[in-house]
């Protein structure tokens, strides 16, 4: 037999996080996987896929870039480089966006949260209390990060400071129960947050950042902490009765489900928002006024109409469909699939797909082409399994 | 009956001149999650180490490929309902095909029971 591993390929030197020994121990199997050794899977990729539907998984995300823009012109220099509201973005708030090429290429796609700190009044000083220097955190891909911040560095500008969190690590628990397990750990901190909250808060001696956001499509939180303290902080949340770890395999099983692209697969330097129907990442305004990296040519995409755009697909059958198969209708190609496989929760093929526009409607009828075999496919509208976000009332 | 094991991780099982084929617990631990199973068709001419079936995991496509040379004369069809039994049961129920074997020397370099079990332990 020979597998085709599907991660990246293996880096020369591949690098340890700070969970690499905590992983081992609990018995997960290592994949060499944007540059580092990570988890894929500890019981299984569909026992851990369906345990984070129902319950909470625990995600070790700690590949990921996490870099800080600070400085008084913060905002104004990153909405050069992304097509988001970044000035409208109130602290303690997080967004979706994109770093953009010139030609409206994707660079990378990354959260951003206004991290503006919030200094306290002091009496002795004569101080009110007040908004701190403007400052940006910015999640990015792990396998882009490098580029990432060469690309930060050569473009903004000299009076913004970028600092790379190296020396932190990157916890995400999501799924149904996640609010009730972590409230278990940590009592009266995520209460009030909704969906893109983030909040700073002293665990004892931990310093963490806590967002409600994820990956998976569920309810969920990214903890950002100090990578001395990632072991014991992992511990505490798994010795919740909800809470298992789970792998990068269940993480890309569940992000296929919500419909989430994966960078490098799903978008890359070739793909634009518009092709990427990532559309919602650009606001009205921001669209119509450019002033930021690549507006130019997304403004002719917008104009003219996308060539293809990103789609998903129910495929008839059992038998997947993977990144790279083709799509044909009748005897034309007109797509290409660029990330699917078998959806645990639905028991069935999904994928997504690039498909020439005109034929992009949902309910249109296609065939994928595996192993020289026509399937039936059909065009639909994503998520493939519903968002269940924590959006407040 | 004799068994038999290939450094490919499929097992043997030779009867007369038909051969039961399957991949062994090893492999499917490996593979994880097994959620499709395309097996070949009844009648197909398979050729030793070449391409006679593909097994699908959650997360990748692998080939399965021909400990011998011969003709496929019965699949499993209980793998298209439940292609789990590969998890589950992956030395009996969840066998592949039934085989003529065309040349019996093709058997030479197969393992027995122990000597792929330590192939395994060396892995």
């Amino acid at each position: 037999m020979s597998e085709e591993i599907d991660t990246d390929e293996h880096i020369e030197e591949t690098g340890t996080l700070p969970l690499d020994d905590w992983h081992r121990r609990k018995g997960a199997r290592m994949v060499p996987f944007a540059g580092y050794h990570m988890p894929i899977q500890y019981e299984g990729i569909v026992a851990e896929h369906n345990w984070t539907r129902e319950q909470a998984g625990l995600f070790d995300v700690s590949h990921m870039g996490q870099l800080l823009v600070s400085g008084e012109k913060a905002a104004e220099e990153l909405e050069k480089l992304l097509p988001g509201a970044i000035a409208s973005l109130k602290p303690g708030r997080t967004r979706y966006s994109l770093l953009m090429a010139e030609d409206g290429g994707i660079l990378d796609d990354l959260m951003v949260t206004n991290a503006t700190p919030w200094i306290e009044a002091d009496e002795e000083a004569g101080t009110e209390g007040h908004w701190g220097e403007p400052t940006y955190y910015l999640v990015v891909n792990g396998a882009m990060k490098w580029d990432d911040i060469a690309h930060l560095r050569e473009h903004l500008d000299d009076d913004v400071t970028l600092t790379h969190m190296d020396e932190h690590a990157l916890l995400a628990l999501q799924g149904p129960n996640a609010a009730t397990a972590l409230n278990r750990v940590m009592r009266n901190v995520i209460d009030d947050m909704i969906f893109m909250d983030s909040v700073t808060h002293d665990f004892g001696e931990w310093p963490l950042r806590i967002t409600r956001s994820g990956y998976t499509g569920e309810d969920g939180f990214e903890i950002s902490i100090p990578a001395e303290f990632a072991a014991s902080l992992a511990d505490r949340l798994c010795a919740e009765i909800e809470v298992r770890p789970i792998g990068l395999g269940a993480r890309d099983s569940l992000r296929l489900e919500a419909g989430l692209p994966l960078y490098g697969h799903d978008i890359t330097e070739e793909t634009d928002p518009v092709s990427a129907d990532l559309l919602f990442a650009l606001t009205k305004k921001r669209r119509e006024e450019g002033g930021w990296m690549g507006h130019e040519a997304v403004a002719k995409v917008l104009a003219d109409g996308p060539a293809q755009k990103r789609i998903g697909l129910d495929i008839e059958g059992r038998m997947p469909a993977r990144e790279g198969a083709l799509v044909y209708s009748g005897d034309k190609q007109v797509g290409r699939v660029t990330s699917g496989g078998f959806s645990p929760t639905l028991e069935r093929p999904i994928a997504m797909a690039y498909i020439d526009t005109n034929l992009a409607e949902e309910g249109t009828e296609l065939e994928v082409e595996v192993r020289k075999k026509r399937l039936p496919a059909k065009v639909t509208s994503m998520p493939f399994v519903p968002h269940r976000y924590h959006r407040g009332n | 009956m004799a068994r038999y094991f290939t450094d490919e991780h499929e097992w043997i099982d030779l009867e007369g001149d038909t051969a039961t084929v399957g991949i062994t617990d090893y492999a499917q631990g490996q593979l994880g999650d097994i959620v499709f199973v395309e097996l070949p068709e009844i009648g197909t001419m398979v050729e030793k180490g070449k391409d006679a079936a593909v097994v699908e995991s959650v997360k990748a496509a692998s080939d399965v490929y021909a400990p011998l040379s011969g003709e496929v004369v019965e699949v499993n069809d209980g793998l298209e309902d439940d292609p789990a039994l590969v998890n589950s049961s992956p030395e009996e129920d969840g066998w592949f095909f039934k085989m003529t074997v065309s040349d019996k020397s093709e058997m030479e370099g197969l393992m027995d029971d122990k000597a792929y079990k330590s192939f395994c332990d060396g892995l």
